[in-house]
């Protein structure tokens, strides 16, 4: 999968917030073999220096997305990743407008705007949104070289609230790749985005908050990739009726 | 004679183990009056091992069982347990804290108006942690100070540690491999309106609280955990998360007086525990994360077994 010009073969972004210590975040790294890792950024880790959280961080051989989780505004988004390409050294953000913070809804008014702004700058956006094919037109137009839109709301763990959206996304977007990006909970979440064709899969809470991370990382990177293996291998499709799956033509005959 | 570098938490409680066994000691500490320096000011001061489990190790159960016996030696500690809430539309949280805890009883809304009448009709569940304790940490720390020097222990205040030294507690400011700070932010609010005789903490996706009763209707509450090491005042956005928290425990937090905030910085390794090291030729005690007064006292005594099994050497 090429994402902005760069070969990743890990179908599994994996956010690094919310674990139990940085222990376990490091050992649900290394099980779930991501080569993409997002970062939040806050004004507090700007305000101190070489904070250890990140240094640590950039020790892993992962490339490093951040994000500007916890926006509400385009300006409070754009200055975020100004600062995340100072500090990380990356053109790469993931770029969050929220809207409501309930339902940490995308904003995809002031996601399209601030997307314009970022991208005008040289940012290369990985833009979290809705499933809405015109909001992703607009991205797109907006400079945005792939989408990722939600399964669910950010850490509801619901799983795929719409497939049929998705789906009509990729038929929509074929040559555009599509992360989906919040909502999964289960590994059987994530195959189901896989099998819907979709490039990748992001996700946090539902590694992080697992009791086992570690295990439930391999569970996630197995069940993304038995997904994706299934959906290039072009499954059957459902028949109402039975077909029997040994011959029936030269039956020995019983007489 | 054994020298320790910091009169924080973790200095003061290797003294008083050290002095306790007989051996004399001299702390240097950097700040000039006792506790001035040290992040356990902006504890909450709760001895819970069991809902600590919730995010962190065995070990923390383990090192921590013990601790509120350890401190109702030297300070007055409550024990009355700790209830566990949350609003009805994070019922999950409850259970997923259920299903990660254990030493706790289920409780209805009944059970809830028992144990503290002024949440009558506000929770409908809880998890009551009957064998948890809590503290003052202000207290505590000058408790602590008034008993290691009732045994013999001298601490010399503002004066800066040699640089060696047989034991280094100086938490974040020692430099040691793979240490980091975590911020923390408080306030103290005033509401004598309220009565609650033990903690309560509110689980919340976004901002789990903790509210700490504290004498003469003062009550501290925390709850942010912040990968930076930026010691400046709390931001805007987490007091106003920590102050809705609050409100949803009981509306009338509404007017309370809100008394001091601040923030602190905890010393913790990657793995969130503390740690007994060598490093440069001292022994350090570190990495007490948010667990201070629950782990200091298991820590201090391993730190003074280590300390003087090699004085006999």
């Amino acid at each position: 999968m090429q994402l902005y010009g760069t070969d990743i073969s890990s179908r599994l972004l994996l956010g690094t917030a919310q674990y139990p210590s940085p222990a376990v975040l490091r050992a649900a790294i290394e099980a779930s073999r991501a080569e993409v890792i997002t970062l939040s950024l806050r004004r507090e880790t700007v305000g101190g220096s070489g904070a250890g959280f990140w240094e640590f961080l950039k020790d892993s051989d992962c490339r490093i997305l951040p994000n500007t989780a916890g926006c509400h505004s385009v300006q409070e988004a754009v200055v975020t990743a100004q600062m995340a390409r100072e500090l990380f050294g990356t053109d790469w953000i993931k770029l969050e407008v929220i809207g409501n913070s309930n339902t940490l809804q995308p904003d995809v008014f002031g996601l399209v705007e601030a997307a314009r702004i970022l991208c005008a700058d040289g940012f290369k956006v990985f833009p979290y949104t809705t499933d809405d094919l015109v909001v992703g037109e607009k991205l797109l137009e907006a400079g945005c070289g792939l989408l990722m839109p939600w399964g669910a709301p950010i850490g509801s763990g619901q799983g795929l609230r719409n497939p049929d959206a998705l789906r009509a996304m990729r038929a929509h977007f074929p040559d555009i790749p599509l992360i989906v990006d919040a909502g999964i909970g289960r590994p059987s979440d994530a195959t189901r985005a896989m099998e819907l064709g979709l490039d990748a899969v992001l996700l946090n809470t539902a590694v992080a908050k697992a009791g086992d991370p570690a295990l439930m990382a391999q569970a996630m990177v197995q069940a993304i990739e038995a997904g994706w293996n299934g959906y290039i291998a072009d499954p059957m499709d459902p028949r109402d009726m039975a077909v029997p799956s040994t011959p029936t033509l030269g039956m020995a005959e019983l007489i | 004679m054994i020298t320790i570098a910091g009169a924080g938490l973790a200095g003061l409680a290797t003294a008083y183990e050290l002095a306790k066994r007989g051996a004399s000691v001299t702390i240097f500490e950097k700040a000039r009056k006792p506790g001035e320096n040290s992040v356990a000011r902006f504890a909450g001061g709760m001895l819970a091992p069991y809902c600590e489990r919730e995010s962190a190790e065995e070990d923390v159960v383990r090192l921590g069982n013990q601790a509120a016996d350890w401190w109702s030696q030297i300070t007055s500690v409550t024990f009355r347990g700790t209830l566990v809430v949350a609003p009805p539309r994070d019922q999950a949280e409850l259970t997923r804290f259920a299903r990660r805890t254990s030493h706790f009883m289920e409780v209805d809304g009944h059970a809830i108006s028992e144990l503290e009448p002024v949440l009558t009709g506000r929770f409908k569940r809880g998890l009551y942690f009957a064998e948890e304790a809590h503290l003052d940490p202000r207290q505590a720390l000058d408790a602590l100070v008034t008993a290691v020097q009732s045994l013999g222990v001298e601490i010399c205040f503002g004066i800066s540690a040699p640089a060696r030294v047989d034991l280094n507690c100086t938490a974040t400011a020692a430099s040691l491999p793979n240490l980091r700070a975590v911020r923390g932010e408080m306030a103290i609010l005033h509401c004598p309106e309220v009565q609650l005789s033990r903690v309560v903490r509110l689980l919340h996706p976004r901002m789990p609280l903790y509210l700490v009763p504290r004498a003469d209707g003062l009550f501290m509450i925390g709850g942010t955990m912040v990968e930076s090491n930026s010691g400046s005042p709390p931001t805007l956005r987490s007091l106003t998360e920590m102050m809705s928290a609050a409100y949803a425990i009981h509306p009338v937090f509404a007017e309370a007086s809100v008394v001091e905030i601040g923030a602190g910085l905890r010393p913790a390794f990657p793995d969130n525990l503390p740690r007994l090291i060598e490093h440069d030729g001292s022994l350090h005690l570190n990495g007490l994360y948010r667990h201070g007064f629950l782990l200091a006292p298991a820590l201090a005594q391993q730190a003074a077994q280590h300390l003087l099994s090699e004085a006999c050497i």
